[in-house]
């Protein structure tokens, strides 16, 4: 019956602001006959609410860029099929039609790339590449957009912004170039930012500063932000709530605060436990035995039974389905036939 | 500008190695430059004397290459035997070989461009397969079986063009020659940019690109553009020094009085003043064509800056 009960944040915003609904991708790669299809996202669903932080949590390989890829209409359509739906205000974003997508891409939903060396244009100014994003978006001046671009690059605390317009991507330290990127993303005031891997490619002193910037430029702009990391330390200190992504699949979902103190999924305890801490001892990390499956070599049911130290019989054969565990239905979810005791503590 | 007077002087050292090995294989060069200009009747002995000391023939090579250097210092490019001052004999070819070169560059740069684009964006179709049968049925047929083909076909069959000659003057009597000039650099340009664009459109910034909301002609048109044709004007400048070389071959077939010609006519009558003062020219050019790479690419490319 929990169908029927309502989400205490659907209550106050009954449509979210991002919905995705059994989101599947599909890999074709071209082979000898006909070539061959890979799954890589099975059936996700996960919804953003307005100035919500949401992070999609996984390894490498288990489908969380590509689902934010997917949503952005960003996968070539030879190589990929996309299945299911995103709702972005209700409108599907999968189905819409190109060019009122380019409308929607940059200046409603925007996305942070993971390395800005390479996703900034080498050979254009980084200003260039700011004040261009509001020009394709808006009727404006050349001088206007250039005025604009010098106000977010000070916003994002580029020294001496009217100065370094000019200079090129390869001029900036690897924390400014995120910077110029977090500029150009937020330039028009989305309100859905997508930030993948935003710090993997920084320093952690510098990691820190650009969340501590994402999250103010959130505030600021009233942006909702969907967080994809492999960093569970970096989630904590931003998301509200938490996806934990294997294999294509999200196996639990929940409240971060819920999520850190008691898992529900073997998986999540298992991520915890390999995460170190600075109350902690070293030895007391625990790794999770084995490695990711491939997509061409996903295990029948559960994923994650071969890895899982409390699999049973049915686990090996039937895939559980995302479902609501008590004492917090539905913002607690979990794809498990035994998950963990959760309601006591 | 540090940058540019460094690649000046290296230039500088590059042209006086060439012109002292060019200057050498002249002057070893078999038989006699003086007795070749008389044919059957021998010059008088005295003529013979007088020629070889204007000539500086008697001395050693590096005292002569030295003479032809002090020449060059005062903007002689010295004297032919028969009389004729070197310089004198290329100003009167130059504008053939310059409207030849430029026309033949145009259309490599435009259609080879044009076609390197449009076969990457249509990777794997029909488009792309017939630009790709085009560009290597360009590249292996050699330029002299093209060039008389063409000559055959277009200008004596079907007279579409002048057969030979520049008595039509541009452009008339240089499209054909330059087409044929152009085929091979057209095609080799053509590649280029296909695996460029092709490189290019799967590259991250080209996804920041179509993430931002730019339009899909601006994402191929500005970004990805810009940075595939790097390696094409790297190969188009260094091929404009090649054209300016005067093609012999394509001034012979289409007997255009060129610089080609020029040189080919100077070494069949060891004319060795001529062949060392056009080739001196066009070392010149070649090194003038390999600073504008540089230059052309710092500017399409700002991370090729340099100092």
């Amino acid at each position: 019956m929990h169908a029927n009960t309502p989400d205490p944040a659907e209550q106050l915003d009954p449509v979210p602001l991002l919905d995705v609904k059994d989101l599947t991708v599909d890999l074709l790669s071209r082979g000898g006959d006909g070539g061959s299809v890979h799954r890589v996202v099975h059936g996700v669903s996960f919804t953003l609410h307005k100035e919500e932080t949401v992070a999609l949590i996984g390894e490498s390989g288990s489908g969380k860029s590509i689902s934010a890829m997917a949503v952005m209409g960003l996968l070539p359509a030879t190589t990929a099929r996309v299945g299911g739906s995103a709702r972005h205000q209700g409108t599907d974003l999968l189905t819409l039609p190109p060019d009122q997508l380019r409308a929607r891409r940059g200046k409603r939903i925007a996305m942070i790339f993971q390395d800005a060396l390479s996703a900034l244009n080498p050979t254009f100014s980084v200003g260039f590449q700011i004040a261009e994003t509001i020009r394709a978006h808006e009727k404006v001046g050349r001088r206007e957009a250039r005025a604009r671009a010098v106000d977010l690059m000070a916003r994002v605390r580029i020294p001496d912004p009217a100065s370094r317009y000019r200079d090129y991507p390869h001029q900036f330290s690897g924390g400014m170039r995120q910077r110029i990127m977090i500029a150009m993303a937020v330039a028009l005031r989305p309100d859905v930012l997508i930030a993948d891997e935003p710090t993997t490619a920084l320093d952690v002193t510098v990691q820190a500063q650009i969340m501590e910037l994402l999250a103010e430029l959130r505030e600021e702009t009233g942006s909702a932000l969907l967080l994809i990391t492999h960093d569970l330390g970096l989630a904590a200190g931003t998301a509200d709530r938490i996806a934990i992504m294997y294999a294509g699949r999200i196996l639990e979902q929940a409240p971060f605060e819920e999520l850190y103190d008691r898992p529900a999924h073997p998986y999540t305890r298992g991520l915890l436990a390999a995460v170190p801490r600075l109350d902690g001892d070293l030895d007391d990390l625990t790794p999770i035995p084995g490695s990711p499956p491939g997509p061409g070599a996903l295990p029948s049911g559960c994923p994650f039974h071969p890895r899982c130290t409390d699999s049973r019989d049915r686990c090996a054969t039937q895939p559980p389905m995302l479902l609501p565990v008590l004492p917090n239905p539905p913002a607690r979810l979990v794809a498990c036939h035994y998950p963990l005791e959760v309601s006591g503590a | 500008m540090r940058y540019l007077i460094r690649r000046l002087l290296e230039a500088l050292v590059v042209f006086f190695g060439i012109s002292l090995v060019i200057y050498a294989m002249t002057y070893v060069l078999p038989g006699d430059p003086v007795a070749a200009l008389a044919g059957d009747r021998p010059l008088a002995p005295s003529v013979v004397r007088a020629l070889r000391e204007q000539h500086h023939l008697d001395e050693p090579l590096l005292s002569q290459y030295g003479h032809y250097l002090a020449g060059l210092l005062h903007g002689d490019l010295g004297t032919d035997f028969n009389g004729r001052s070197v310089a004198e004999q290329m100003a009167d070819r130059w504008p053939v070989t310059l409207k030849l070169a430029l026309t033949a560059w145009g259309i490599e740069a435009v259609v080879g461009i044009g076609l390197g684009v449009l076969a990457g964006l249509r990777r794997g179709t029909w488009t792309d397969r017939t630009v790709l049968a085009f560009t290597i049925g360009a590249t292996s047929v050699p330029v002299f079986v093209l060039a008389y083909t063409a000559q055959v076909v277009l200008g004596v069959k079907l007279g579409l063009f002048p057969v030979a000659g520049n008595a039509d003057g541009w452009p008339t009597s240089y499209l054909l020659p330059a087409l044929c000039v152009a085929a091979f650099g057209l095609a080799s340009v053509s590649r280029l940019v296909r695996a460029e664009v092709i490189e290019n459109l799967r590259a991250d910034y080209a996804r920041t690109a179509v993430a931002k909301g730019l339009s899909q002609r601006r994402v191929v048109g500005i970004h990805v553009l810009r940075n595939s044709l790097v390696p094409a004007v790297t190969y188009l400048a260094i091929d404009l020094g090649y054209l300016l070389g005067g093609t012999v071959i394509i001034e012979g077939v289409f007997n255009l009085p060129g610089i080609g010609q020029l040189l080919f006519q100077a070494i069949r009558a060891h004319a060795g003043p001529t062949v060392v003062g056009v080739s001196t020219a066009l070392i010149l050019i070649f090194l003038a064509a390999s600073v504008l790479v540089d230059l052309l690419n710092s500017l399409l490319d700002p991370r090729i800056r340099h100092d």
